[in-house]
């Protein structure tokens, strides 16, 4: 082969080889979003083809699924540049705090505060301050807001109103405390042979939700936060008493079998067709029930109290809130879509596909009935991502666990208590 | 004769290829794995170095590590004995029959290549306690006294080292039944003229013979089993850390963005594995040096 051949062979391999790695370079404008939430998928197709029709930009959201697999994602794809327009981050502030500190995501606040604060005020507060870093917030981030809540998610314990009716329980008046609603429980039990409560217990952040909540019901928040910064222990009487709360819902006899090493979704089929009381779920469960079971007949009721010192707090906030990749050279357009998104029209229709509550006020009326008690619970919401302070992740990892372990009965609340206080010390030590 | 620079460095670029990926997707990660592990941080906007910092938690602080390091080798231990002495009774068996043994090698193969998620999830639809299909069964064949909480405290971890030797049965399976048909044939007939019975046939011959073959299946069973995670998750979840292992740890410290830490424990877990690895074929040679198959 003659050396000028050989050479423009192997040029035209390198080239070939350099235009597959190279990152496609679109002519016309399209904007395109990651994003996890499989049920609302068809419901974002339809958006996309309106906004297609509206402003001839090209819109395309691109689901990954599970949720797991998507966080992964995105963390790579950060580090390997390749974000798209808009996107999603699940998991905990620190992780938001990490993409904007390293320049990934667009400071939303000029627009938010446009025109007289206009984008900002259309939001409920709940659903906006989760994207929101404060002036002197602990993860060293430049405040600002960052992210655009679509809807508003809250998690709140729920009740299948036909076992109550049934075991001649009042349907319309479910339990306000705990004493009440181990009292419910178990009667129901009784009379319907069905399990008293069902919930994703394997899953570890439901368990983590529900003992900060019954936790800043006892102790007030002041004491809860001291505990995240070191300075009362977990070893403490009322973090004990907490945590003896599982132990009594256990020694109740009420708790679905297996629940510990229960999945949600398992625990939303089991609740769906009426094989328990009781469950602890998010408000994005209504589109799940709607699906599982049409016909269940239920409603949601907040956090029941183990104390009248402090009021009770329920996790909640935005569901889902998208961010806008810094680096895009659409990110003016990215930006406009979700400005689009969070219209009025475009909220009421994915209220009426997706059974969410709505990220914007002002869309009261579309709301589906079950959810419509909710909207009162907004003013008492809470959620890691609002707190000033953050528990270290291998902190909650053994929170997690040793709770498991004591609905289990392998461990006592103090035996759990004094692990994690331990843990909580090399972490602080470090 | 010697080759010019120019044949080398032809000769060369027909493996650069090969060579760069390897240098891509094996030798650059596992190089970034070591030195993650010496870091704290998300790798997303901070990492900072901490020396050994990370492995003095691992190998002297955390308990649950070797908490899951003791539910791997239990699962381990059961693979190893009852999951592989089972493949080998089935490969015997099978190796015999001519005819419907490529029927059993399907069936038996089945399961492997089942991905690890259907099987935990189908498996656990069978075997919770409510409703409990395995325990209706039960109950319907009169056997109800068995009907027990098969992922309760008390056995969840035997249950899960059982579902795992029932999937993976199939692998030691068809590597030993392969191994049985390369012993030639001559052999067993000289066994049989000079007057050996089936026992001492299978001491003799067939298992002095299969002990090359034995050795891996008992390292494959090993890496295998110390790393098996997606069937365990789908089944358990971990089960308040009665079935974590150590995978599972390394796959929630990358969900809660402890790089450095999952490295470091991805590193510990590595080198055990290859320790494991080299004792159990150096064993094996001294067992083959004693019995003969191999020169001394």
């Amino acid at each position: 082969m003659r050396p000028a051949l050989r050479l423009v062979k192997i040029l035209t391999v390198i080239l070939l080889l350099a235009s597959g790695c190279a990152q496609q370079k679109s002519t016309s404008k399209k904007i395109v979003i990651w994003h996890w939430m499989n049920d609302r998928k068809p419901a974002f197709e339809t958006l996309s083809k309106q906004y297609k029709e509206k402003t001839g930009i090209d819109v395309e959201f691109k689901l990954f699924f599970p949720p797991d697999i998507y966080s992964q994602k995105v963390i790579a794809a950060a580090r390997a540049g390749n974000l798209p327009e808009i996107f999603g981050i699940l998991g905990e502030k620190r992780t938001v705090g990490s993409f904007v500190k390293a320049g990934y995501i667009l400071d939303l606040t000029p627009y938010m505060e446009a025109g007289n604060n206009a984008w900002k005020d259309s939001f409920y507060n709940q659903a906006l301050e989760v994207t929101i870093f404060k002036p002197g917030n602990t993860y060293g981030v430049t405040p600002g807001i960052y992210g655009v809540p679509i809807d508003t998610t809250l998690i709140e314990f729920i009740y299948n109103k036909k076992l109550f009716s049934d075991a001649g329980i009042d349907p319309n008046q479910p339990p306000k405390t705990l004493a009440e609603f181990i009292a419910y429980a178990k009667k129901i039990k009784a009379s319907q042979k069905v399990n008293g409560f069902v919930c994703g217990w394997g899953e570890g952040w439901l368990l983590d939700c529900l003992a900060t909540e019954w936790a800043i019901n006892l102790m007030g928040e002041e004491k809860f936060f001291k505990t995240i910064q070191g300075t009362v222990p977990y070893t403490d009487k009322d973090w004990i008493t907490v945590f003896s709360l599982f132990a009594e819902l256990r020694d109740a006899g009420i708790l679905s079998p297996n629940i510990t090493t229960m999945i949600n979704k398992e625990a939303e089929d089991q609740f769906s067709k009426g094989q328990a009381a009781f469950s602890f779920n998010g408000s994005w469960t209504v589109n799940v029930y709607k699906q599982l079971g049409p016909d269940l007949n239920y409603g949601f009721f907040p956090l029941p109290k183990i104390s009248e010192k402090f009021p009770a707090k329920i996790w909640g906030g935005a569901g889902a809130a998208f961010i806008v990749n810094s680096h895009s050279p659409n990110k003016e357009e990215a930006v406009k879509l979700l400005q689009w998104l969070t219209e009025k029209p475009q909220q009421e229709f994915l209220i009426k596909e997706t059974n969410n509550l709505p990220a914007i006020r002002n869309c009261d009326e579309n709301i589906p009935t079950v959810l419509k008690p909710l909207l009162k619970d907004l003013t008492i919401l809470t959620h890691p991502n609002i707190w000033p302070y953050n528990e270290d992740s291998r902190v909650i990892e053994v929170i997690d666990k040793g709770l498991q372990q004591i609905v289990m009965g392998i461990k006592t609340p103090e035996e759990v208590a004094h692990e994690i206080q331990a843990v909580k010390k090399r972490v602080l030590a470090k | 004769m010697h080759d010019s620079l120019s044949d080398k460095f032809k000769n060369f670029s027909f493996v650069l290829p090969a060579f760069l990926i390897f240098c891509i997707f094996y030798v650059y990660p596992f190089i970034y794995t070591f030195v993650l592990s010496f870091q704290r941080g998300d790798a997303i906007s901070s990492l900072e170095f901490v020396g050994w910092s990370n492995f003095k938690e691992i190998l002297f602080y955390d308990k649950d590590w070797w908490q899951s390091m003791y539910n791997s080798a239990f699962i381990t231990f059961w693979a190893l004995t009852f999951q592989n002495i089972l493949a080998f009774c089935l490969a015997l068996g099978v190796d015999r029959a001519t005819r419907t043994g490529k029927i059993y090698r399907v069936i038996f193969f089945i399961l492997p290549v089942l991905s690890e998620i259907i099987i935990g999830l189908l498996m656990r639809e069978i075997l919770v306690s409510d409703p409990g299909i395995f325990n209706q069964w039960l109950k319907k064949a009169g056997l109800g006294f068995f009907a027990i909480d098969w992922l309760g405290k008390d056995r969840v971890l035997l249950t899960t080292a059982l579902v795992h030797c029932w999937k993976g049965f199939g692998w030691a399976f068809v590597i030993l039944l392969a191994g049985l048909q390369t012993i030639p044939e001559q052999l067993y007939e000289a066994a049989r003229i000079d007057g050996a019975n089936a026992w001492q046939t299978f001491c003799r011959v067939t298992f002095p013979l299969l002990m090359p073959v034995i050795a891996v299946v008992f390292v494959l069973t090993i890496l295998g089993t110390m790393q098996a995670f997606a069937m365990i998750l789908a089944l358990t979840r971990g089960a308040g850390g009665l079935t974590q292992v150590p995978v599972m740890r390394i796959y929630n410290h990358l969900r809660g963005n402890q790089v450095g830490l999952a490295c470091a424990e991805g590193v510990v877990l590595g080198i055990l594995l290859i320790i494991v690895s080299f004792t159990m074929l150096h064993i094996s040679k001294q067992i083959r040096k004693r019995w003969g198959v191999l020169p001394n």
